[in-house]
């Protein structure tokens, strides 16, 4: 079985965000850039997948500044191939990058292909759904739990308070991963250093970049940040009023 | 190509979802500035009932102008394949000025893929429509806010909750259904084998609108009963930190946080917790958060709306007699 | 078969050439000594001694295949007591964990601790940026190395837990007014100082403990400084004992030995009577591994009005407080297996002198010890501080 992974980086919440001086896009200056959590869980969906039933993993990550830590990484894991796609990603958005990938994955003639369910900067839609509509494959998105047995795959999706519904897909087809099975396995610094010496990557590049279909920002803004609490004062009484006049406020009382 | 802003309804198993009321709230916002209808667009198997008792609240229906309907056993239940099929004749044959989709398991297995395959422009995660025609999306966890035109053709968007309340998107009239064409859906390449019910537990925190939650300085099992009565004088239910659980005072349905469940009640009450980021990750949806800790440098300030010092065992019983005498109890 | 898809002898074998002195590993007298000091031995499926015993029996994928090593809160009790002097804590236990961390059987906790290390800097998974932030309003203002980019006589490593947790932050503040007022010549990294490495050593990771510890030796080599004091113990034995073996060698003391030598110029400025009864905790890696224990105490003894108590297990087989080498990190895992903490035991040791005050010197410690007064009976009124707060509070600062 062929399985492709599509990995993507994006913004790491935990630095400071900024806008840049055109006010409609993310500052790059201090942009630490990190794999999309879902997409680290489509990755670990397909190194269990393979480990169950054998199949062989290709992972394809677009070039940005990170991508070969992330790729490398996969590789210690257990992922077979590593595909880097080159080009200049910045401000480009997941219409322009599906399209992109189009021809490597049809090229690769997978019959599973994994991908993070959602990224934290998705504008226009997520890279998955997109490349469903590129390659004519069928989707079905926040997935947790996928087995593959002669040529179909079962594919739990799950819906709010607790709900799965298990289906049935016929492939090839492209799954947007909510959460692996069980979550990603950590991989030793060591391992990962010794896959730098002994993996290759490869390389492709990206045809022209094709924007249509995603959304025109005019600007981009900091929502107000909240600020410290109100602090309340005084004796267990006085203290407890407070609390009582602030639940009545909130309509609670 | 009309003005009418469509609205896709999402259901699951005779209920309709929350987002739908959601995104016909926003429709009627975007709708004053496109001057079209808001049509709610509902795909199913004898499920036109769904028009009335939105959210199975009775006397109520959805908020729109009228309902398409399309009726089809392979629409019974959602599948993105045979929704797909029948929402992309529906699109390419109207030509709506918008078609909103919720952000969900729905609703993001459908849009991005008609995007490409209708040749139609796509925003995704918005919260609200601002006049003049502009939508504000947001990204980066909520972080960063991203607004601009409403695209010039039919624009797919998926909608998030946060910028309108459910209840402006029920009314009081039923709307006119009109059924449209029964699309022929055929060899499908997703189908429904059948669903898995979650686990039943005791009382599921996040759905309750009042949660007096308990951490490490609770200190010990015994006390857990004085929250409990809180809880009970609120009208609410008792929730703790990590160490609570840990410790047994609690079972894990009560756990919030990272390895617990992520709440939404409109106020969330800190007794005795210290805010560390594993926590405060299932409490940023709470309406307000108010926190009671003896330590002025807990973290848990920083994300409380109110906060007080004063040690938690001199308020707590204090607290719950006013809370009784104030609902005349 | 090891992780590595070798034997247990290759085990053996790497044991014996990867830790200082790991040949002494045949010379174990399966005495016990080790399993019955050890303060979560009596959980462990097999405890150091036994680690031994089936390693020589060419059993060792039995002990692989339990989960209980990570019960090992790397205290270096079992070194400290071994009649045959075997490196227990480096090489048996640190290498075991490597073998499990290899085969991808991590406990959750560390391995977010481990993977916020890589990518952040620290465990805490907080951004290097703002490793700086702590010393923000501070006159005179601290000295960055990067921003100054002149000689100073020390340069003070600060720490992970010291530069971003709210509590130790405190002690970090309370140091730098120390040193201002003796005069010191200081200055700290900031944004460039990367976890010293050693507690995600002492957990199993020597690829990352490297990474780190490259970095930082290529921070130290960009300023000039005639020494180094920590904060923290943990980073005082790695820049001292394990750096030196990756070539990054430099002079190096903890804070409280620094602060010892100057006694004479620290006597006259502690002005304030503390009246109080002071206990004081001998960090595991400040006194056991590394023979420190009469400086933190000659500096509480210096305090005008404080008695000093010792507490029944002190110096040499003083109880950790369960957060070194990984243990910070495991406690949810240690918790679901104990249902005690050796910060508590610890806790109701200290309230059993009588002590008003339990006096730490590692930054672990205090939110350890402060959350373990919360839960253990009777230790409402005790106080945890660090002896550079009490050195800050007799100062009247």
């Amino acid at each position: 079985m062929n399985i492709v992974i599509l990995a993507k980086l994006v913004p790491d919440l935990v630095e400071e965000l900024t806008i840049d001086t055109s006010g409609k896009a993310l500052d790059t200056a201090w942009l630490r850039m990190i794999i999309n959590e879902f997409d680290d869980h489509a990755i670990e969906q397909g190194i269990l997948l393979k480990e169950r039933g054998g199949a062989q993993v290709t992972v394809v990550a677009l070039d940005i500044e990170g991508v070969d830590d992330v790729l490398f990484t996969a590789a210690a894991k257990g992922a077979d191939r590593l595909i880097k796609i080159k080009g200049d990603f910045v401000g480009v958005n997941n219409h322009a990058l599906a399209r992109a990938i189009t021809g490597v994955v049809k090229e690769l003639q997978p019959d599973l292909v994994l991908t993070g369910v959602q990224a934290n900067n998705d504008l226009d839609g997520s890279l998955g759904p997109l490349l469903a509509g590129c390659l004519e494959m069928p989707y079905v998105g926040y997935i947790s739990g996928v087995s593959v047995a002669e040529g179909k795959s079962k594919a739990r999706k799950e819906y709010p308070g607790g709900l799965i519904a298990e289906l049935d897909v016929t492939l090839p087809a492209i799954l947007g991963i909510q959460a692996a099975e069980q979550p990603p396995r950590y991989v030793a610094v060591s391992k990962v250093r010794q896959m730098m010496k002994t993996s290759t990557i490869e390389e492709r590049t990206a045809p022209g970049l094709d924007m249509v279909g995603g959304p025109t920002i005019s600007r981009m803004f900091q929502p107000e940040t909240g600020q410290r609490a109100t602090m309340l004062t005084g004796s267990p009484e006085e203290v407890a009023t407070k609390l009582v006049g602030i639940f009545k406020e909130l309509g609670v009382l | 190509m009309n003005q009418d802003i469509y609205v896709v309804i999402e259901h699951l198993r005779g209920q309709v979802a929350e987002i739908s009321c959601v995104m016909l709230a926003g429709a009627h916002e975007l709708a004053k500035d496109m001057g079209g209808s808001v049509v709610a667009v509902l795909l199913g198997h004898n499920a036109q009932g769904l028009v009335g008792n939105p959210s199975a609240s009775s006397g109520q229906f959805l908020a729109a102008d009228k309902v398409l309907y399309i009726d089809h056993p392979a629409l019974a239940d959602f599948t993105s394949d045979a929704y797909q099929k029948a929402l992309a004749n529906l699109i390419s044959r109207d030509q709506p000025r918008a078609v909103l989709f919720g952000s969900t398991s729905i609703g993001t297995d459908l849009a991005s893929t008609l995007s490409i395959k209708l040749g139609l422009p796509m925003i995704s995660s918005c919260r609200s429509f601002s006049p003049g025609g502009k939508f504000v999306s947001q990204i980066c966890g909520g972080k960063i806010m991203a607004e601009g035109d409403l695209p010039g053709l039919t624009a797919l968007v998926t909608m998030v909750p946060g910028g309108y309340k459910a209840e402006q998107g029920m009314g009081t009239q039923s709307p006119p259904i009109t059924q449209v064409e029964t699309p022929a859906l055929e060899s499908l390449r997703v189908t429904l084998a059948k669903y898995v019910e979650p686990e039943s537990g005791d009382v599921d925190i996040t759905k309750e609108p009042i949660l007096v939650s308990v951490g490490r300085g609770i200190q010990n099992k015994d006390n857990i009963v004085l929250a409990e009565d809180l809880a009970k004088a609120l009208g609410g239910a008792v929730s703790g930190s990590r160490p609570v659980i840990d410790q047994g005072w609690l079972t894990t349905t009560r756990l919030v946080g990272k390895s617990g469940k992520s709440v939404k009640p409109k106020i969330y009450l800190a007794l005795g917790i210290s805010g560390a980021p594993e926590h405060v990750e299932g409490i940023t949806n709470s309406d307000t958060i108010i926190a009671i800790n003896t330590d002025p440098v807990a973290p848990i300030f920083g994300v409380a709306k109110y906060g007080s010092e004063i040690d938690l065992f001199d308020l707590i019983e204090v607290l719950t007699e006013k809370v009784k005498q104030s609902k005349g109890g | 078969m090891t992780a590595n898809g070798t034997g247990t002898q290759s085990f053996y074998d790497q044991v014996l050439e990867a830790t200082p002195n790991g040949e002494r590993l045949r010379l174990c007298l399966q005495c016990g000594d080790c399993s019955g000091i050890c303060p979560f031995g009596y959980l462990m499926v097999h405890p150091p001694s036994r680690m031994i015993a089936q390693l020589r029996a060419d059993r060792f994928q039995k002990v692989l295949d339990t989960d209980t090593v990570w019960m090992c809160v790397s205290c270096y009790a079992c070194t400290a007591v071994c009649p045959a002097q075997i490196p227990l804590t480096p090489g048996l236990m640190a290498r075991t964990k490597e073998e499990l961390i290899l085969a991808g059987n991590v406990p959750a906790e560390l391995q977010s601790a481990l993977e916020n290390s890589q990518r952040y800097g620290n465990p805490l998974g907080e951004s290097p940026r703002k490793r700086a932030d702590w010393a923000t309003g501070i006159l005179p203002e601290v000295k960055i190395m990067g921003k100054v980019r002149k000689k100073v006589d020390v340069l003070w490593f600060v720490g992970d837990y010291p530069s971003y947790h709210p509590r130790v932050q405190l002690i970090t503040k309370a140091l730098t007014k120390v040193l201002n007022a003796l005069g010191v010549d200081f200055g700290i990294l900031g944004p460039e100082e990367s976890s010293d490495g050693d507690s995600q050593r002492l957990a199993g990771e020597r690829g990352l403990f490297e990474m780190l510890a490259e970095k930082n030796g290529m921070a130290f080599n960009k300023y000039e400084f005639n020494e180094i004091i920590t904060t923290d113990p943990h980073a005082y034995n790695a820049i001292k004992n394990e750096y030196p073996g990756i070539g990054i060698s430099f002079p190096i003391r903890h804070y409280t030995e620094f602060l010892a030598d100057r006694l004479e110029q620290l006597k006259p400025l502690l002005k304030n009577e503390l009246k109080k009864k002071v206990a004081y905790h001998d960090p595991c890696y400040l006194g056991r591994a590394n023979g420190i224990y009469d400086q933190p105490r000659a500096l509480i003894q210096a305090i005008p009005g404080l008695e000093l108590v010792e507490m029944s297990h002190n110096h040499k087989n003083s109880l950790c407080c369960g957060g070194g080498g990984g243990g910070m990190w495991l406690d949810g895992f240690q918790w679901e297996k104990a249902h005690v903490r050796l910060s508590e035991w610890r806790v109701s040791e200290a309230l059993a002198t009588g002590a008003d005050i339990l006096a730490v010197a590692c930054p672990y410690e205090t939110p350890r010890f402060e959350d373990a007064a919360k839960t253990v009976q009777g230790a409402g009124q005790l106080k945890v501080m660090d002896v550079a707060e009490l050195l800050n509070e007799a100062m009247g600062n």
